[in-house]
């Protein structure tokens, strides 16, 4: 695998970066973009990346809090950002439009791209597959796509009215415990899909919250990430390898 | 979750970053994902001067129970000043 800083056009023209990953052994690979989660474009969510290069997939993660910081440390970025009110919807789908296409201009690349996201990101990802052509879609515990949670001036709106828009299957990955998303708001979710007739597929892990991926925070649940990264290898084994 | 919840105030005094003592001029409070602290949500407060760029910053990342303890410090601390010291 070879890994490193790249740049990319991102939204309106501008210059961001983004961390690539991807096999070196290998022609034919599927993609898939990386959203990091609201702390920011930070070591684990680099880690993440590589992962998805160790398992064979190109994997690009663009630093969606770039340009509240340029060369700011990720987490002085990240502050930043939440300063300038959060990452706007529509820079957010540019930037990810500009990551599928650096992937699939790869050298061996198979054109196929997914996405996924984690907390802010996964509602990101169901966002970028409602606006943009994509194979694959994941969303790893993404709040306020059914409704934003009461009594918070958040600027995240809800979205599931693009539903009718999703490109592609999804794959949602929610935690038991998890109060935003709630099991009954990805319930809800699931049912508009269905009676949308789109194809997805919800696991809820008991004995999890939120971010049980996070491996270097408390709230990581070993035996619900370790399942997840199963459930997500089988989708994108299935939706982007050749 | 990812709150955003946020509130932004402007203050006057200093505070001690990375690169040294610098005027504060702005702060941002804020409950969501710390960055480094042990818990899953955290009370966290940038102290900030935007015209000095993103690094400028003195950051803290508090447990709700300490930040509430830490307001309360705050407030009985200045409730003790005699009159006149800190209008």
């Amino acid at each position: 695998m070879a890994a490193g800083t790249v740049r990319l056009t991102g939204h309106g023209g501008d210059d961001i970066e983004a961390y690539l990953a991807q096999p070196l052994d290998r022609s034919g690979f599927g993609s898939v973009v990386v959203l990091h989660h609201m702390p920011g474009y930070d070591e684990p969510s680099k880690e993440i990346t590589r992962r998805f290069a160790s398992r064979g997939y190109a994997a690009v993660m663009p630093n969606l809090h770039y340009r509240d910081a340029p060369g700011a440390s990720p987490d002085d970025a990240a502050a930043a950002c939440r300063a300038n009110g959060g990452v706007p919807d529509d820079r957010l789908v540019g930037d990810v439009s500009a990551a599928v296409s650096y992937l699939k201009a790869l050298d061996g690349a198979n054109g196929k791209a997914g996405i996924i996201g984690y907390c802010s990101g996964g509602r990101q990802s169901f966002l970028a597959a409602c606006k943009l052509p994509l194979d694959a879609a994941v969303d790893c515990y993404g709040a306020a796509i059914v409704r934003a949670p009461e009594g918070l001036p958040i600027k995240m709106t809800p979205i599931v009215g693009l539903a009718g828009d999703l490109s592609c299957p999804l794959l949602g990955l929610f935690g038991e415990e998890d109060k935003y998303p709630t099991p009954e708001e990805t319930a809800e979710l699931s049912a508009e899909l269905t009676r949308l007739g789109k194809e997805h597929e919800f696991h809820t892990y008991p004995n999890a919250g939120h971010s049980f991926f996070s491996v270097n925070r408390p709230s990581y649940r070993p035996e619900a990430a370790s399942e997840g990264w199963e459930r997500i290898w089988e989708f994108y084994g299935r939706l982007l390898a050749s | 979750m990812c709150t955003y919840l946020t509130e932004k105030i402007e203050i006057s005094g200093s505070g001690k970053g990375a690169s040294g003592w610098f005027a504060l001029r702005g702060a941002t409070v804020y409950f969501d994902h710390p960055v480094h602290a042990q818990a899953e949500h955290t009370l966290n407060i940038d102290f900030v001067d935007p015209a000095r760029g993103p690094s400028a910053r003195v950051a803290v990342e508090l447990t709700a129970e300490s930040a509430r303890a830490l307001a309360k410090a705050i407030e009985t601390t200045l409730g003790a000043v005699p009159a006149g010291l800190a209008e």
